[in-house]
């Protein structure tokens, strides 16, 4: 199969490792070559993050660049916008949304765009919008957005419902399995 | 079993199957988890060194007792290792030693973005560079068989997107070597006699090393199909760029060692194919050694010196088609790192803008300091510089400088390379105020231990150096502790310090609120009838505190409760739980 790349995008500290891990862990049983990049370090104080996951019959680069995404989640919502150059013509965002104000904003240097996913769906791009926050808190705990967005996008693959929760089992420690197989259910079914 | 590592775990893998028994390191991004993950074995040694210097040579000493063994840094840390490193060239090794190195182009987490193969060359030590993770932990073998085959100590370079990127691994299993210490003067004394009988080796040792790199296969031609007139030789993640862009159509000369490189493979190369591009990120190292052996190649004057490559860097260099995707309009305010909700370090720095001093930074989590609204750094150079640089400004300024500018070092970095710059001014007397950023552990690279934290890599209790003692026994009198949370007392207690006619020392001591042991209180929230809008507690620049309808609000899923903004409202609008 052609390469398949998709982009974790959020806020340092939201939980994107656990949701490349579970990709991860998924397309290695699946059988597929598979690369999985993310910077550490500064970035995870409270900064942009970005993870790429890439998957075929043979991944070489490790990254995604512009116009080659076929899926971007996205934690927040101007994260979504930040990196929609990288999203492939016909791509999808999935996208939780809630609004995580960056330094500028605090410190009123500049504004919130709040309608920033109006913009991107004007343009064209297929905007999945979900309120993973309260589904998370629905299932139990609000640090679990992260399983419920890998939920939603289990939704556009091909892969058993089963295999998915095989993963979260490989991934997750033993006390967080229940509560991440609702956050799982919840993301999917919305 | 196949699985997903980091190149940084599959080169720890490596070092593991390959028997190395001793690693000594210091952290640093985007080098840290190749020690971290070799720490969790349990039949080798593993340990954080006070600095690259001293993680060097403790690796050597185990090399010389016939022990493999390894230590890990970033470039930058090379500059500090550069010592040993140039004469361990000459001394070679007993037992295998490898030397990890992660450079980090783009600067992701760093303050250069120096190229470690320079080192390479200068100090003539064979350097492997992995691809990816299946590459990294071969090239772990590979150097081991290398360094004891050729007695020297092998670098494998890494770089953040090798280091930082999971691919798939098969895994091996481990292997273990032992040699005989024998004592060997003229091989280990190098006094200039026995040193300058020693440079010839050094020498030969370099011709039998490209000899290796022109037939060993660690260096391989991949044929093209003929689509392009052009062959590329190319290394480390620039070789995935190459062939995303172009798969097999294009002949590749894949290098995996680049130094020494070698001179038959690559004019046979050229011969092949005609035109040649090298396409290499930084600096112009292969490009330099195909010119100086008269061939003819196309390099950084096609592709940057500077930062990152990537497949979209090498289409838009051969003008293939660019690819569609949608740009927005609305700009999007920038997302910068940022010092934690609840941070200790951040009440240290409201107090310093607060009053305007002069701070000399250092390289930590609170370099993040320097960023608004705090803007509490002068300076950022490396590690230690701050105190030396303190000495030295003070020296100059005199009384115009020394009762308003202070410097900051957090605790790893002082145990790395601050301790000696105090000792400086203690020794030639600089009126001049150290403040101890203490928050008991290595916290941008992620939370390693440090000799000051009381516990080793492992986790387990470990000897424990005393900040307060240490500074009194160099000759500081004056060394005082305070706790971060408490502004007036900061405050105070600098205002004192800065006014003092002698070094003093100021600890500023309060735990990492990112640690496990650090239990969270509940969360503040904003009594809108109290608050009145006047952004004061803005200025704090806390993340969990934002400003919507005229009135603070925090986040709960941010706030720890450290309950710093309540004491600096003047409406008293911050409430905890209950209240």
């Amino acid at each position: 199969m052609a390469t398949k790349n998709i982009m974790i995008v959020g806020v340092g500290g939201q939980g994107s490792l656990l949701a490349s891990k579970l990709l991860g862990r998924l397309l290695v049983d699946e059988g597929l070559d598979v690369k999985v990049s993310e910077v550490h370090g500064m970035s995870q104080r409270g900064g942009s993050v970005v993870t790429y996951v890439k998957f075929g019959d043979k991944v070489y680069s490790p990254v995604i660049e512009d116009g080659e995404a076929d899926f971007i989640v996205s934690f927040e919502k101007i994260e979504a916008a930040r990196y929609t150059a990288k999203l492939k013509k016909g791509g999808t965002v999935i996208v939780n949304t809630q609004q995580i104000d960056p330094m500028p904003v605090i410190i009123g240097s500049e504004s919130y765009p709040a309608e920033i996913l109006e913009e991107m769906k004007d343009k064209g791009v297929h905007v999945d919008a979900i309120d993973a926050l309260a589904l998370a808190t629905e299932a139990g705990s609000a640090k679990a957005c992260n399983i419920v967005l890998m939920g939603r996008l289990a939704k556009y693959f091909d892969i058993p419902y089963e295999k998915w929760e095989a993963a979260i089992e490989k991934c997750v420690k033993p006390n967080f399995i229940d509560i991440n197989k609702k956050a799982f259910s919840l993301g999917y079914h919305h | 079993m196949k699985e997903l590592m980091i190149g940084n775990a599959a080169l720890a893998r490596g070092l593991y199957e390959a028997g190395c028994a001793v690693i000594s390191s210091y952290p640093g991004t985007p080098s840290t988890e190749v020690t971290e993950e070799f720490a969790k074995f349990t039949d080798a040694y593993c340990e954080w060194a006070p600095n690259e210097k001293v993680a060097m040579e403790a690796a050597f000493g185990a090399s010389l007792k016939g022990k493999r063994s390894a230590c890990c840094m970033k470039h930058v840390g090379l500059n500090v290792a550069a010592d040993p490193l140039f004469t361990l060239s000459y001394t070679g090794v007993n037992g295998g030693m490898v030397i990890v190195v992660a450079d980090d182009p783009g600067m992701h987490s760093s303050q250069n973005e120096q190229d470690s193969r320079h080192y390479a060359i200068a100090s003539k030590v064979p350097m492997l560079e992995p691809s990816d993770s299946q590459e990294a932990l071969d090239f772990a073998k590979l150097a081991y068989e290398i360094s004891e085959q050729f007695d020297t100590p092998v670098f494998i370079k890494m770089c953040t997107r090798v280091a930082h990127s999971q691919s798939i691994v098969e895994k091996g299993e481990r292997t273990e070597v032992t040699k005989e210490y024998v004592k060997n003067p003229k091989k280990y004394i190098m006094a200039p006699a026995n040193a300058i009988a020693r440079h010839p080796f050094v020498e030969e040792r370099t011709r039998k090393l490209t000899e290796f790199a022109e037939t060993s296969g660690v260096n391989r031609i991949e044929e093209g199909d003929g689509t392009y007139d052009f062959g590329i030789i190319t290394s480390s993640t620039s070789y995935q760029y190459v062939k995303e862009t172009f798969g097999d159509s294009v002949a590749v000369l894949k290098l995996g060692m680049v130094n020494p490189l070698p001179v038959k493979l690559i004019k046979d190369f050229a011969a092949k194919v005609g035109k040649v591009y090298v396409i290499e990120e930084l600096d112009p190292i292969i490009e330099t050694h195909c010119k100086t052996i008269d061939v003819d190649v196309i390099g950084k004057a096609k592709f940057s010196l500077l930062g990152e490559f990537s497949q979209k860097t090498i289409a838009e260099a051969f003008g293939l088609e660019k690819k569609e995707n949608v740009c927005l309009d609305t700009k999007i305010p920038v997302r910068p790192p940022m010092m934690c909700a609840g941070c200790p370090h951040r009440g240290m720095y409201y107090v310093l803008a607060k009053n305007k001093i002069t701070v000399l930074g250092d390289i930590g989590c609170y370099t993040l300091g320097s960023m608004p609204p705090l803007n509490a750094l002068d300076t950022t150079i490396c590690m230690g510089a701050s105190v030396s640089g303190l000495h030295g400004f003070n020296k100059a300024g005199g009384a115009e400088t020394e009762n308003h500018t202070v410097c900051v070092i957090g605790d790893s970095t002082f145990m790395h390379s601050g301790v000696t710059g105090l000792i400086n001014i203690a020794y030639n007397q600089s009126n001049s105020t150290v403040i101890i950023l203490d928050n008991s552990i290595t916290g941008m690279t992620g939370h390693q231990q440090n000799p000051t934290t009381g516990y080793n890599i492992k986790g387990d209790p470990a000897g424990k150096v005393n900040l307060e003692s240490l500074c009194h026994s160099i000759g500081i009198n004056s060394v005082r502790v305070v706790d971060p949370y408490n502004l007036e007392e900061c405050e105070k207690v600098i205002k004192e310090e800065l006014a003092k006619n002698e070094p003093s020392v100021i600890i500023s001591r309060r735990p990492c609120v990112l640690l496990k042991y650090v239990k969270p209180k509940k969360p503040l929230h904003v009594n809108t009838e109290k608050c009145r809008g006047c952004k004061r507690c803005m200025k704090f620049g806390c993340p969990a505190i934002s400003f919507r309808d005229g009135h603070a609000v925090v986040d709960n899923t941010l706030c720890i409760g450290c309950g710093v903004c309540a004491g600096l409202c003047p409406f008293d609008a911050f409430e905890s739980e209950g209240e």
